[in-house]
């Protein structure tokens, strides 16, 4: 069976998988942002595979992945800006003691 | 023949990659591996014939973004502490392991309207007509200008020492 579009939705979904693991499961915040950049670089596989093998004159799928990486590019800068914020008064990147908004 | 070594070898490689980011308790190796990961994803592009994307991919995401974490990582390292599990792993194990499932199910259930024409190649001239053209993305091109500059604008605020 040759490489097809199941292949590449199956690959991106691992991926993804992967990062929401990682995300919901590290104690540290730059690790939660390294594991949100493998989750959007899936759903960009995704994207990517359907306008190749469903219509591949359009590239409109193309154009989405653009859009998701200028967001993604300044999701990595206000999320960073934020952690140096916090890490500046708090001292601490551990997002279980970053519980203010809980008390 | 030569594609589908190529899709096989960028998946097993991209997959490790990105499950030694999420299992090393090391933050920067972490990082190194995304960086590895971004390279295999740039190589799934060009198998999907989506040129510009890959280089795109290469610029924006390996250049800039992995500089940007790993800035982010020097600047605010627990190297004794690394990153460490917190105590909702095996749920979230179960809620990732319950998502592959779903995933896979509703990839092999769906009848994909599977087009037999070949793609466009190169890309480029295509996309810029999408992007500006008539009839195209152009309002926005300006609305992600607006965002992104919104974006370093609120980093700078927020980074800013009183």
């Amino acid at each position: 069976m040759s490489v097809g579009l199941e292949h590449y939705l199956v690959l991106s979904a691992i991926l993804f998988a992967i990062g929401l693991y990682g995300a919901l499961s590290k104690r540290n915040t730059i690790a939660i942002l390294l594991c949100i950049e493998i989750m959007l670089n899936a759903v960009n596989i995704a994207l990517v595979a359907f306008s190749r093998f469903v219509a591949p004159q359009m590239l409109t799928g193309q154009v989405f992945v653009i859009f998701i990486m200028a967001v993604a590019a300044a999701e990595a800068a206000v999320g960073l800006a934020i952690i140096m914020a916090i890490y500046r008064r708090k001292g601490t990147v551990d997002p279980t003691e970053i519980d203010s908004m809980k008390r | 023949m030569a594609m589908d070594f190529a899709f096989w070898l960028l998946a097993i490689v991209s997959v490790a990659a990105a499950l030694a980011v999420v299992l090393l308790r090391d933050v920067f190796r972490a990082a190194l591996a995304l960086v590895l990961c971004f390279i295999m994803v740039a190589g799934l592009y060009v198998t999907l014939s989506a040129d510009f994307l890959a280089a795109v991919q290469i610029l924006v995401y390996v250049g800039a973004i992995s500089i940007l974490l790993i800035l982010g990582i020097m600047l605010t390292r627990d190297v004794q502490r690394g990153s460490p599990p917190n105590k909702l792993r095996f749920p979230a194990l179960l809620v990732a392991l319950l998502f592959i499932g779903t995933a896979i199910f509703a990839v092999f259930n769906t009848p994909w309207g599977i087009s037999a024409g070949a793609p466009v190649e190169p890309t480029t001239a295509t996309l810029a007509g999408k992007l500006f053209g008539e009839n195209g993305y152009i309002l926005t091109v300006e609305i992600a200008a607006v965002l992104l500059l919104a974006a370093i604008i609120g980093a700078i605020v927020l980074v800013r020492e009183k």
